[in-house]
């Protein structure tokens, strides 16, 4: 039996345990056998600590066995983003600078699943501080993609997306600031969401670009991606950002919430530049809601254009920021060649961030310079607004809009390393919703000839991820792509 | 001035950003953000005229809490992560002579 659970989903595996026909340590030893199986081919994770994980899903069992079972979570195994602090263990995001960082304390999402009973499950790769498309600019190592290991997983997440997608885990965390979840979801076949901005606390998330990052989950399917989100969304007073508001239970709106709903579809997602395999299964999609009595409706969005323009400015501007705590004095790398204090800063930086990483702080801090500032940074936040009201008018009019996730599916290892812009310009459809803090969820759609994943989009008004998932969930229970699984070594 | 012909003096720019940059990474950067720069010149076709700048997507105020003290990390756990310590103390080059 063991050798079969890695692939099922958190729902079935919670149902198992509760029924006792199962337990969380038969659980947790499949993964980590699957782990070591396979993860030598597919580099999901960066590290992990066996006898942590098996320490907390025997203390699970024994909390089962005396009726004291801390929810449908309690037991089950859940991989994380190298960027989210576990207390006690390392934190790396994929960076030198912090090679040899141990999270003194548990981000709030971390604190929220092991009060959930969650096993903690290993560290996950991705791009160095969450920068990038393809987790390429990882400086510890190299994932694949499960489908084709010729092929990126994505990114940032590709580590967490990878790991669902191999069953090396049921489910995952990751972060999104511009697509950093939905667009590995979509090129790994699995299922991806970026929660409203402010939904999840970001305590203990090593900050990117802080007024669009968000916490989310993967997992195979939408059930088990409302069962993880439900564990870490809400007000935390160690997040100024963090919301006020009544976290609905999400399983009960995908059995409560059936439609048909009114959706919109933007035609700026799907002009030129969107690869056909990926239209044609996107617009089957489409088809499939109409014939389920959903009103289609074409919608525009018409500053989709400057989305990612926009997007460059202010990310990289809050990262140039955000990154100057790294430093070479307190807690980071620390050149050894520095001659004196502020040659400390420039020696250590150098030494301990990658190429994209100093591009990017590079670029951010241009943006902000003297004289530029209004030019780029103010005229990129006025932008925003304008991005921003085109979602907002648009969901006054229906529900929610269908789009692909990413313009092609997978590409190749090393085919846009050398070119940050075509890079950038992979993230063109998810970046809007980090832009207006919506929320998106990405769920697979189909394959490609060669067998690559493809992924539809699914974008919503502000805190109705209820509704993302019921509508997702239609889309899930009747075609079953969550079911097929990648051939692997 | 930040801009040479190329988009971005790349010099100035690493100098406010604390990185010091090999020859050979100025000159990928200079391009590759040259190009990048370009791109993003497809803003000025905006018309932004009265509208708001946004900072955050929610409306958010400032929150504040009652100031009183809670448990904080011991030295040792706030130290453990310092590339070099002594005496409690996180140990730096000499700043002034």
């Amino acid at each position: 039996m063991a050798e079969t659970l890695y692939y099922r989903t958190a729902s079935e595996l919670s149902r198992e345990l509760e029924s006792k026909k199962i337990t969380s340590e038969e659980i947790v030893r499949s993964v980590i056998e699957r782990t070591k199986a396979v993860d030598g081919s597919v580099g999901a994770f960066i590290s992990f600590d066996e006898d942590d994980a098996l320490a907390r899903a025997k203390a699970s069992d024994e909390r089962r066995s005396r009726g004291r079972e801390l929810g449908p979570l309690d037991g089950i195994p859940i991989g994380i983003k190298d960027i989210l602090a576990v207390e006690g263990q390392p934190l790396t995001c994929a960076s030198r600078m912090l090679g040899k960082f141990v999270s003194p304390y548990d981000a709030t999402a971390i604190r929220k699943l092991k009060e959930n009973g969650a096993v903690i499950w290993g560290r996950l790769n991705m791009d160095e501080f969450a920068m990038g498309s393809s987790t390429e600019n990882s400086s510890v190592k190299t994932t694949v993609n499960p489908w084709n290991t010729d092929c990126i997983p994505g990114g940032s997440s590709g580590g967490s997306a990878a790991c669902v997608a191999a069953g090396e885990a049921p489910l995952s965390l990751g972060s999104d600031t511009g697509g950093s979840i939905r667009q590995p979801a979509a090129l790994c076949g699995v299922v991806g969401m970026k929660p409203t901005y402010g939904l999840v606390s970001r305590y203990g998330l090593v900050a990117f670009a802080s007024s669009l990052d968000q916490i989310g989950p993967f997992a195979h399917t939408v059930e088990d991606a409302a069962l993880l989100l439900q564990a870490i969304a809400g007000h935390d007073d160690r997040d100024s950002t963090s919301f006020k508001t009544d976290i609905p239970d999400y399983r009960k709106e995908i059995e409560k919430k059936r439609g048909p709903w009114k959706l919109g579809i933007p035609k700026e997602y799907f002009g030129e530049g969107l690869d056909p395999e990926v239209r044609k299964a996107v617009q089957a999609a489409v088809e499939f809601y109409r014939s389920e009595g959903c009103e289609i409706v074409d919608v525009s969005l018409p500053h989709t254009e400057h989305a990612v323009g926009v997007y460059y400015i202010i990310a990289t501007a809050e990262a140039s920021s955000n990154l100057a705590r790294y430093d070479g004095v307190r807690y980071t790398h620390r050149s050894p060649e520095a001659v004196d204090a502020i040659d400390l800063y420039f020696k250590s930086r150098a030494e301990g961030f990658g190429p994209e990483v100093k591009r990017r702080v590079i670029l951010g801090t241009y943006v902000l310079s003297s004289g530029y500032y209004d030019a780029y940074y103010l005229k990129a936040q006025k932008v925003r607004t304008l991005i921003r009201g085109d979602f907002l008018k648009a969901f006054n009019e229906v529900d929610a809009l269908l789009t692909p996730t990413t313009p092609s599916p997978a590409f190749r290892k090393g085919e846009k390393t050398d070119d940050p812009l075509q890079m950038y310009l992979s993230d063109t459809y998810t970046i809007g919703a980090n832009l207006a803090g919506i929320p998106g969820i990405s769920i697979p759609c189909g394959f490609s000839e060669s067998g690559l994943p493809i992924g539809l989009q699914i974008l919503g008004r502000p805190f109705h991820e209820g509704d993302l998932f019921a509508i997702a969930n239609t889309f899930e229970q009747a075609h079953h792509y969550h079911a097929k699984h990648p051939e692997l070594k | 001035m930040a801009k040479d012909e190329n988009g971005i003096d790349i010099d100035y720019v690493a100098n406010l950003a604390r990185i010091s940059l090999t020859d050979e990474e100025k000159e990928r950067f200079s391009g590759q953000l040259g190009d990048v720069l370009e791109y993003i010149e497809k803003l000025n076709t905006v018309d932004v005229s009265g509208v708001e700048p946004t900072a955050h997507a929610f409306p958010l105020e400032n929150v504040w809490r009652e100031d009183t003290a809670e448990p904080g990390f011991s030295v040792e756990t706030a130290l453990q992560n310092a590339p070099a310590s002594r005496r409690n103390m996180v140990v730096v080059p000499k700043v002034v002579e």
